[in-house]
């Protein structure tokens, strides 16, 4: 399958929809809780068990963007969004059989490994596409298509809880179930897959900038980099503290004011998760855009450094103020979201467009490292002060000063990246030409001489 | 690369194209986003 080329007339506004097509369907990832009760109680399951073809998606979703990103970038983006579509909808399909014949090892391959590789192909197929067509508005176009990820969860949510109440919550309704999303999400990406189009090589305006200009530099030199590494530094640790807040956000809330005169209620913790969801998802586009007008680098000085400071203000207000905890949590999680939209387009800054989608796929890997590292603080943290016989605020000092140093940590690299050294370059006729890049890399891979 | 593929602006058949993809994406989006408003005002109400 060769990339589409657009034809004459085709308008850059309709590949937006194209990766929010792909986007929106496999960010149901985030919703896969629902389905969890249900599961345990029809296949007699443990918590940690039904977790499993989450956790396995999400291994997948790193290893497959890690290690697919080139293979997506000679192919093209129709071909990544047909892979995504086929696996992703394929796991739901072998998790039904798998529902349905009580065979739960099913689902957990299904939905985890297929599934997962679905997740991975389809969160990088839409980038390098749109950062080639809008080469003016990166960030805002990368952050609609990121933004879409996380509107996948709100979508699914209530989706999939109000099919398993008409289905019924027993292993043949979850099969039923499962069915139904395996066919409505192939059917909903399949408009991703015939939209898409890789914009023409030949620039038709003068007045725009060129797709090429600036640095290109392959992936396999990328990661050769420290610039590569600083991002990834950067991307894990504002994850790391994003995730800090969004795991525990429901108990935390509901302990921070336990002792205080206006207790949180389960069913208020609950919206301010829902807020959280806002915010995340707002950030991812707002934010995004604005990194568009104000620089990569200064945006990232404002998710680390005012991040920082948001933390700061949480510990040191304690249960004094309510709106200013809501307040500081959701600019955290609207800067956790923007630092994941704005990515892409920092990446297209310091490496190029040519293989940015590659890059971006390789650089997911701190995605998949802040996933186990947040949790894992805060919640070792929170147990170790409970058992020390702390409550309220004082359950989480050391998890906020935690966040506060990471993002610290993350600061500092930020402020290390430079802009990459010409060495790195591809030489300036090969990078268009898709057919070059094995040869290209088959060149980096010889021992650098400075 | 300017707004468009062609210095012209998209053909009508093809701003019916934008049309219908937008909506295809955004009216489950909007779903999504109504669900969420009304779990968020439990923060204010619940």
């Amino acid at each position: 399958m060769s990339p589409p080329v657009a034809p004459p007339g085709w308008s850059r506004w309709l590949v937006p929809p194209a990766a929010l097509a792909v986007h929106l369907s496999i960010g149901q990832a985030y919703a896969w809780s629902v389905f969890k009760p249900p599961l345990e109680s029809a296949l007699d399951l443990s918590g940690t068990q039904s977790a499993l073809p989450f956790q396995l998606g999400i291994v997948m979703l790193g290893l497959s963007a890690a290690f697919g990103g080139t293979l997506v970038e000679r192919r093209g983006p129709r071909w990544a969004m047909t892979v995504a579509l086929i696996c992703f909808s394929s796991g739901f399909l072998l998790s039904a059989l798998g529902a349905a014949t009580e065979q739960y090892w099913l689902i957990v391959f299904g939905y985890g490994f297929v599934g997962g590789i679905g997740l991975g192909i389809g969160y990088i197929s839409p980038v390098s596409t749109l950062i080639k067509w809008f080469p003016d508005r990166p960030g805002m176009a990368t952050g609609i298509a990121i933004m879409g990820f996380g509107g996948g969860a709100l979508i699914a949510s209530p989706w999939s809880a109000q099919m398993l109440e008409s289905f019924g919550a027993d292993n043949v309704g979850i099969a039923y179930a499962f069915l139904v999303h395996g066919l409505t999400y192939a059917l909903f990406m399949s408009l991703g897959v015939l939209l898409v189009r890789v914009p023409p090589s030949v620039r038709p305006a003068a007045d725009a900038p060129a797709v090429t200009a600036g640095p290109q530099v392959s992936a396999r030199s990328a990661v050769r980099t420290p610039q590569f590494w600083l991002l990834w530094i950067v991307l894990c640790m504002n994850v790391t503290a994003g995730i800090g807040i969004l795991e525990k956000a429901a108990p935390m809330i509901t302990d921070f004011f336990a002792d205080s005169s206006a207790p949180v209620s389960a069913t208020a913790a609950a919206g301010f998760v829902a807020l959280l969801s806002a915010a995340n998802m707002a950030g991812r586009i707002g934010w995004s855009t604005t990194s568009d007008l104000i620089g990569r680098k200064n945006i990232y000085r404002v998710y680390l450094g005012v991040g920082a400071l948001m933390y700061a203000l949480i510990w040191s207000l304690g249960d004094s103020s309510k709106p200013l905890f809501v307040l500081a949590a959701l600019v955290i999680l609207s800067f956790y979201g923007g630092g994941f939209a704005t990515v892409p387009a920092y990446l297209k800054d310091l490496f190029g467009t040519y293989q940015v989608g590659a890059i971006h796929g390789r650089l997911l890997t701190a995605w998949s490292t802040a996933g186990v590292l947040g949790p894992l603080i805060v919640n070792w943290v929170a147990d170790r002060q409970e058992e020390a016989g702390k409550h309220g605020p004082s359950l989480y000092g050391v998890s906020l000063v935690v966040m506060i140093g990471l993002l610290a940590v993350g600061f500092v690299a930020n402020e290390l990246v430079r802009p990459v050294h010409p060495r790195h370059h591809e030489p300036a006729a090969e990078t268009p030409a898709a057919t070059s890049k094995e040869a290209a890399d088959d060149r980096r891979e010889q021992p650098e001489s400075a | 690369m300017t707004g468009e593929s062609s210095p012209s602006p998209p053909e009508p058949s093809r701003r019916a194209l934008i049309a219908f993809s937008w909506v295809w994406v955004g009216l489950p989006l909007a779903y999504g986003l109504y669900e969420l408003v009304r779990k968020a005002t439990q923060l204010f109400t619940g």
